[in-house]
């Protein structure tokens, strides 16, 4: 069996037991419903990150528009449950169909810009999906969509999730993952090698899109309602800060990053009015101390605690 | 045709004035841009900073308009010293992303102490001059708008004036040039970087002092969207030149206000957002930027 694979068995045996072990955990009710709430907000976040970094960590394009992307997801699959009353299953599907195509129609022309213009005009478009749906009645406008049945549970959250790190996974190794690489790397070399860099950086902006949809369906099928204020850009900006904390372009780094974060939230849920400040600090003297995140672009791994010597086996602890 | 025309005149005195205020953000997150590219995130917060300087001056200690605008920015400009001191100046060599990161982070933090140290309850702003309303024929103007007007053209003059006359408006100028070449002509970086943030600050903070005039309210969280606005005015005229950003702020001013008269108050984010994409899409470099040719 070549390694890829034996990777691959060893970590789907890795998530068969942690996915047992939680789902015990929670049948025997060791694990309340407010930590219950945690784990599943930490899987979508996981989604959210892990997405977030195909674009910008694997195709070095600087997005800051996720939330729209996810605002997308969570309302299509509503309108399909709720107003047309087809299965969740079919919702969780159109979502993510529904924002890749968006992703597709606003990545083809803004990512011709490049770097900070593509952030604010990322931004702005995640807010402009916001308003609209805002302004749309049919979805209930400012009072948000309710009535949502709850249908995401923990297993649907975690397998969704094991699927698309795994399909992220695949991508990044395949070749157009290594063209997406080169593209990050230097986009004018990848242009002359024959790389055709709007193909990729469409798709891999598509597919993150799509991804931020089906997590948005599942957010909400989780809290019961959409809502316009779930989807602001604070919460790109969270969910950005989880890729970055576990350092751009690194799978695993996204993933502790959203745990870590989704944790910390839950933590500081009982101080609200010092929540943002804690939340604020860590993230400038994180940037001070480590801009690159805390696993850089290398993904966490046995050799990283073996050879990087002090510095690394420092940094995968994830201080 | 008649109420048409009553109706665009009327909202092109309230875009005007508006537009000034956002002009006065845009120039600060412009000449910021110019000299050490980053987008600073943290200028709309300074801006509310500046309004809640501006607050206390006028209500604990007593002062006239004038005065607590001085004072406001002055506490503004020191307050930008600070924080690139503190958050900006470390990272001089690091990525541009974690730069970005950091200036989100002084936002969140400087939005969230102050909800902590004021509370998040929006104070209503003193009156600090009798409100007149002027009539020019059909149309209706009050002395806040004309001061806010005025305050705005003053500063905008002085700025100039200091831009492209002074010394320290000479080294901005070479820095947000070329700032390497800067430094070997014996220019002290660090130190025009700074003086850059305490003018920029205080634009912002006299921006937040005369919004509070104009609508009597004053919050923590003010500063988030018209932050972004002021940034979408500063890429429409062009980012890193400083007459860019007043006709950015002036026009996308009179937008908002054409917006929120004819179709509904509630799009006129997304008009400050479209202007952007389109602008983006037809002209990255800005109204007044000229094409710069991609180097490899």
């Amino acid at each position: 069996m070549n390694p890829i694979r034996k990777f691959d068995l060893k970590a789907l045996i890795a998530s068969v037991i942690i996915f047992a072990v939680v789902q015990g955990l929670i049948f025997a009710e060791v694990i309340g419903p407010f930590w219950e709430l945690n784990i599943i907000l930490i899987c979508i976040n996981i989604i959210l990150a892990v997405s977030l970094n195909l674009i910008n960590g694997y195709t070095g394009q600087f997005s800051i528009g996720h939330a729209g992307f996810m605002a997308v997801g969570a309302y299509t699959s509503a309108i399909i449950t709720v107003k047309l009353g087809l299965p969740f299953e079919l919702g969780l599907i159109i979502a993510t169909i529904c924002a890749g195509f968006l992703g597709f129609l606003i990545g083809l022309p803004t990512l011709r810009l490049d770097g900070d213009y593509l952030a604010i005009a990322t931004l702005g478009l995640g807010e402009i999906i916001r308003i609209c749906i805002l302004n749309i009645d049919y979805v209930g406008g400012a009072s948000g969509l309710m009535g949502i049945p709850r249908m995401t549970t923990f297993a649907y959250t975690f397998w969704i999730m094991i699927a698309i790190i795994f399909f992220i996974k695949n991508f990044k190794n395949s070749s157009l993952g290594r063209c997406c690489l080169a593209i990050r790397e230097n986009e004018i070399a990848a242009d002359t090698m024959g790389i055709n860099t709007t193909k990729y950086k469409v798709m891999a902006f598509t597919l993150g899109a799509a991804f931020a949809g089906t997590a948005g369906a599942l957010f909400s099928h989780y809290f019961f309602l959409a809502h316009p204020a779930s989807f602001t850009f604070m919460r790109s900006f969270d969910i950005l800060t989880m890729v970055v904390l576990g350092g751009l372009g690194s799978m695993t780094g996204a993933i502790t990053g959203a745990t870590l974060l989704t944790f910390i939230s839950a933590y500081l849920s009982d101080f609200p009015e010092w929540r943002m400040v804690i939340y604020s600090v860590t993230m400038i003297v994180l940037m001070l101390h480590r801009p690159q995140g805390l696993f850089g672009n290398e993904e966490l791994s046995r050799k990283m605690f073996k050879f990087g010597g002090k510095n690394n086996g420092r940094t995968a602890e994830g201080r | 045709m008649e109420t048409f025309m009553h109706q665009f005149f009327q909202q092109l005195i309230n875009g005007i004035s508006l537009g000034s205020i956002y002009a006065l953000i845009a120039l600060g997150y412009t000449m910021i841009y110019g000299i050490i590219k980053l987008i600073n995130f943290a200028h709309g917060d300074i801006y509310m900073l500046g309004a809640y300087f501006g607050f206390f001056a006028t209500t604990q200690l007593g002062l006239p308009f004038i005065p607590a605008i001085i004072f406001s920015m002055a506490c503004a400009a020191i307050a930008g010293i600070i924080i690139e001191r503190i958050a900006y100046r470390p990272m001089r060599n690091a990525p541009r992303i974690a730069i970005l990161i950091t200036a989100i982070g002084v936002s969140f933090f400087l939005e969230y102490s102050m909800i902590l140290l004021v509370s998040p309850q929006p104070r209503t702003f003193p009156a600090v001059f009798s409100a007149t309303v002027y009539n020019i024929g059909p149309l209706v103007a009050n002395s806040q708008q004309l001061v806010i007007l005025l305050s705005s053209v003053i500063l905008m003059a002085v700025l100039t004036y200091i831009v492209n006359k002074t010394k320290a408006g000479k080294a901005m100028r070479a820095v947000s040039f070329d700032a390497d070449a800067a430094r070997l002509m014996g220019i002290n970086i660090d130190r025009v970087i700074s003086t850059t943030f305490a003018l920029g600050s205080a634009l912002a903070a006299a921006g937040g002092v005369l919004v509070g005039v104009y609508y009597n309210s004053i919050d923590p969280l003010m500063g988030m969207m018209p932050g972004l606005k002021a940034f979408v005015a500063a890429v429409l005229g062009g980012i890193g030149i400083i007459p860019g950003a007043m006709i950015g702020g002036i026009i996308l001013g009179i937008v908002e206000a054409m917006v929120s008269g004819f179709l509904s108050s509630t799009f006129r984010d997304a008009a400050a957002f479209g202007i952007l994409i389109l602008i983006l899409l037809y002209k990255p470099s800005g109204l007044l930027g000229k094409n710069i040719r991609e180097k490899v």
